[in-house]
């Protein structure tokens, strides 16, 4: 969809060891730069810089005024930004942890996403609502929801979650270039995955919607997002002991869906399994599912398979480890598409 | 005898100056008192301000009062002939419809909730534009930004954030434009009222919250939405000051509302009005009011209606006759008879437009789905059914709302 441009570095220093919270930050911050619509909300963005330090540093380099420490209440800092979305600014509201959205859910549903159609065109509103989502950093209750689901379901926002560093950098630059709303979910337990990037020279801005292939196979295809493109790399190396050539997408943008890269790559291996942390009843597993039998049902050799979440409350985090799904949940998974059958 | 320590008080480090002081963390705050609302609502008709009003506003409120009734009488009709799906009438409260109106500059904005469409049409909107959600065509007929008036808002006091950000961006961006956000007795129980509020406050917005307290959120009263001494005493506890007027009373709501958006303007912050009123239509064409309230109560009211108020202050100070009256009943006539002839006209609603504006460019999926519907569209015309419906202007759920009170 909307594509964004990135200025042109000086120098560029070398590739080095960055975090994803380093390149988040980084985003924010030259976006901010950039266009002086981009206003940064949120509980805690300002003088602390986030729970997560995603802010760090923006409310000193801009100003309180463009990153603001709202008074703590969901709702009420989503509608401030659509009021100000409505004004011709650019919020960027970050949602402390996934499952503190919730109140803010009817703004969000019943106003950020519907403002385009209910206006037929006249009003849209180009808000990003940062959220960091998801489990395995031993968060206690209410810290560790993977809630794209809900998101997915409201017509009238886009869905997207980086998995990499050099991602977390350019879709969050789309994000918020996108004259749609966009949710925008950072895993939690990657914002210290590190890779060599250099923030100078920030790669091209990629266009929201588009999936990525992070692994090139030939037997089978892992289709993720977010906290389990890590965990469908490191099957898909533990794989090739069983014999098995494993493709890995990365989905990138729930909505809009590249239903083009995902069938592709179906249609060539012939088989599927969808893996996330989110529950699989009503989960974003189904609904991709159902996409892919729908496209490639002639190419499949075997049903497509979920691999996800229990169907509970997300579990003390002591007990986490045994609800996430895993390299050997993925590999058993993988394990049961009629090999033989198809030999 | 030895004095024995363990009777002896044990006296606190520097006890001779000893006081107790309040925990260290706590300081004053804003002084409650010219925050308070007076104990009863304002009014100016029937009292000695009543005198030194300014006739051209009384004239103009009169003007409008008497069209806004006759809107709300003929928007009302329709809904019985089938050509709005449901109205939800202002009638008794036109003095705060239109005072709010009335209040506003051009650069100011207007934030409504579906009860206040006479409010948008007293800016100067088009009526049929501001009835087309109510009308079952599309949910905003008109540009917000022309008219700077939000979207009319269906869920209850979601507007009012809406209203505190847009304030706050203006005022970020060296604007001089006031937002005046309107809502009814039975949102101000809503957590976004409370947000909003606790926003503006903060943020010293340049924002109105204006109440009308119409006695009733659909059935509810009052007294089962809230234990507060006064609605406008809710103000007391964000910081702002909170001010009663009488909603029946037209000078008096555009006094304290212009005074509130002078307020705003100058850099003082949100005021919370409330106006005292009262309802005297069902919640909506689909409701029943003999279910929850007695006639008493509505003729009680009909005494104190607000053209009736000011018609009398005008009559007794010479400014009304009999000439004037009738030039204003047969401008709102003609009025109602121009609204009723163009909501006679069938809306030509393209199915195609459904997919048009979720985003800003189509969705794969919704470009498939788009195309699933126009090959239905082609072929029901080929097979020369209409599809009933795709150009229907009645009611999703016919005249009389069999689905009970919807908002």
């Amino acid at each position: 969809m909307t594509t964004a441009t990135t200025t042109a570095p000086g120098t560029a220093a070398p590739p080095k060891p960055a975090t994803m919270a380093q390149a988040l930050r980084r985003a924010l911050r030259d976006a901010m730069a950039e266009d002086p619509a981009v206003h940064v909300l949120g509980e805690d963005v300002g003088t602390l810089g986030g729970v997560f330090r995603i802010t760090d540093g923006l409310a000193a380099e801009f100003g309180d005024d463009r990153c603001t420490d709202t008074p703590l209440a969901e709702a009420g800092i989503l509608g401030a930004a659509v009021g100000m979305a409505m004004y011709g600014l650019r919020p960027v509201v970050e949602m402390q942890f996934d499952a503190f959205a919730y109140p803010a859910f009817e703004q969000l549903f019943s106003h950020v996403a519907r403002m385009r159609n209910r206006t037929r065109g006249a009003m849209p509103l180009p808000i990003t609502v940062r959220v960091p989502y998801g489990g395995g950093i031993g968060g206690v209750e209410h810290h560790s929801d993977s809630s794209e689901a809900y998101y997915m379901a409201t017509p009238g926002l886009q869905v997207v979650t980086p998995a990499t560093v050099e991602d977390a950098y350019g879709l969050l630059r789309a994000a918020i270039a996108s004259d749609d709303p966009v949710v925008f979910l950072e895993p939690k337990r990657l914002y210290w995955s590190k890779a060599d990037w250099s923030p100078d020279a920030p790669a091209t801005v990629e266009p929201l919607g588009r999936a990525a292939v992070r692994r090139r196979g030939s037997s089978a295809t892992l289709i993720t997002y977010g906290p389990s493109v890590p965990v469908c790399l490191e099957a898909a190396e533990a794989a090739t002991a069983e014999g098995w050539d494993l493709e890995v997408v990365d989905l990138r943008s729930l909505v809009p869906f590249d239903d083009e890269t995902v069938c592709a790559s179906v249609r060539r291996t012939g088989r599927a399994v969808v893996v996330h942390e989110a529950t699989g009843f009503g989960g974003p597993g189904g609904e991709i599912a159902a996409r892919v039998t729908e496209r490639c049902f002639h190419q499949l050799e075997a049903p497509v398979l979920r691999v996800a979440g229990f169907d509970i409350p997300y579990p003390p985090p002591m007990l986490e480890r045994h609800h996430l799904p895993g390299v050997d949940r993925v590999l058993d998974a993988v394990a049961r598409l009629q090999w033989e059958a198809a030999s | 005898m030895r004095k024995s320590s363990s009777t002896t008080v044990q006296e606190l480090p520097g006890s001779a100056a000893y006081r107790p002081t309040p925990p260290p963390a706590w300081r004053p705050r804003t002084d409650p008192a010219p925050l308070l609302p007076d104990p009863e609502p304002f009014r100016v008709l029937g009292t000695d301000a009543a005198a030194a009003a300014d006739p051209e506003l009384l004239l103009t409120l009169y003007a409008q009062l008497v069209r806004g009734r006759r809107y709300n009488a003929q928007a009302t009709a329709l809904t019985k002939q089938g050509r709005l799906a449901v109205y939800p009438s202002s009638t008794g409260q036109e003095a705060c419809e239109v005072a709010a109106a009335l209040v506003l500059r051009e650069q100011d904005w207007l934030f409504p909730s579906y009860r206040d469409t006479l409010a948008a049409v007293a800016r100067g909107l088009d009526p049929v534009q501001a009835l087309t959600l109510l009308r079952g065509d599309w949910h905003t007929g008109y540009d917000p930004h022309e008219h700077r008036i939000a979207p009319l808002c269906t869920p209850l006091a979601t507007q009012l954030p809406h209203a505190v950000g847009l304030a706050h961006a203006a005022r970020l961006k060296g604007d001089d434009v006031v937002a005046l956000a309107l809502v009814g007795d039975g949102g101000t129980s809503e957590g976004d009222f409370h947000e909003a509020l606790n926003f503006a406050a903060v943020w010293r917005a340049p924002v109105v919250f204006f109440v009308q307290n119409n006695g009733f959120a659909i059935s509810v009263p009052l007294a089962k939405q809230t234990a507060a001494p006064s609605l406008a005493h809710k103000a007391v506890g964000y910081g702002m000051p909170g001010r009663l007027v009488d909603g029946n009373d037209a000078p008096a709501v555009h006094q304290v509302l212009s005074e509130a958006m002078e307020r705003a303007r100058s850099g003082g912050g949100p005021t919370l009005v409330e106006a005292v009123t009262y309802r005297m239509d069902a919640h909506t064409n689909a409701d029943d009011a003999t279910r929850y309230r007695g006639d008493a109560d509505v003729e009680a009211w009909r005494e104190h209606d607000p053209i009736l108020l000011l018609e009398r202050e005008l009559t007794a100070r010479g400014l009304l006759d009999d000439g004037h009256r009738r030039t204003v009943a047969e401008g709102a006539e003609a009025m109602a008879a121009r609204l009723r002839e163009r909501m006679n006209a069938d809306p030509v609603l393209d199915p195609m437009d459904l997919f048009a504006e979720v985003y800003a460019e189509r969705t794969g999926q919704l470009r498939e789905q788009a195309d699933l519907l126009r090959a239905e569209l082609e072929a029901s015309e080929e097979t020369g059914d209409a599809g009933e419906g795709s150009h229907s202007p009645h009611s999703p759920r016919g005249p009389r709302g069999e689905e009970g009170d919807a908002r």
